[in-house]
């Protein structure tokens, strides 16, 4: 069984929207896009029809994805975060290991993903996290690899990945807290 | 017991990664037990997870 161009070709922007959430050069978001589509008609990998044909394609351009990251790294790997960065997460802490500010009543917060406003705050979130913090993020969460796989891609650490991710998930939900539901709060 | 909100929010954290092991799970509940705060981040965790897959498949 194989998809028609055409069909394939209707979730392109879906496919580089994905890769530009991994890739920040947006040549590359389109080379891997390129490269999915046509791995896609070569019918190398096949479409079995169990699965969404965008599931399938989303399938292969993750591998893409992480052949992409893994070689970028290779040339010109990521500086280590900020010891400051890496301290975000003590500073949310007092010395006895309690949170030094109640983190605040988040009430529903579903609501929120109904309001564009609350994704302009949520992308400007997720652009100041640190860039390695950032990219374990996105392959754990947005890629929804394991933590093996993480690792194996990137080569670090079991450890270090769950550190990066503790990280990554404090520091979000601070900046989510101050930029959006402290306002929405007060604009009950 | 786990004095410690620190400790906890890593647990809760590794908890969306990996099985926790018994030990761990019950020190986590004894603590969220009495901590209105930690049990308010493990939520809070919980729907950055949610948001993250909306954000990639708004359309």
């Amino acid at each position: 069984m194989s998809a028609s161009a055409a069909d394939i070709d209707i979730h392109r922007p879906y496919l580089l929207r994905y890769a530009r959430l991994h890739l920040a050069n947006p040549a590359q978001a389109e080379d891997v896009v390129q490269e999915t589509l046509l791995t896609a008609l070569e019918g190398g990998e096949r479409f079995s029809g169990r699965s969404s044909l965008r599931t399938w394609l989303t399938g292969i351009l993750k591998h893409k994805i992480i052949d992409q990251i893994r070689r970028s790294r290779r040339e010109q790997p990521l500086a280590d975060d900020d010891q400051s960065e890496a301290d975000a997460v003590d500073a949310l802490f007092a010395a006895d290991g309690h949170w030094r500010e109640a983190p605040g009543d988040w009430g529903n917060p579903e609501s929120a993903l109904d309001n564009g406003r609350f994704w302009q705050a949520f992308e400007l979130c997720l652009q100041r996290l640190p860039a390695r913090t950032a990219e374990v993020f996105r392959m754990r969460e947005v890629m929804e690899l394991s933590t093996e796989d993480i690792c194996k891609a990137l080569d670090i650490s079991t450890t270090n990945c769950w550190v990066m991710l503790h990280r990554a998930r404090l520091v979000l939900r601070e900046c989510l807290q101050i930029t959006w539901f402290d306002d929405a709060a007060k604009n009950k | 017991m786990m004095a410690s909100c620190k400790k906890a929010s890593q647990l809760l954290s590794q908890g969306q990664d990996r099985r926790l092991g018994p030990l761990e799970r019950l020190r986590l509940a004894a603590h969220l037990a009495i901590c209105d705060r930690c049990r308010r981040v493990g939520r809070q965790i919980e729907f950055l997870r949610l948001a993250v897959q909306r954000f990639r498949d708004r359309d």
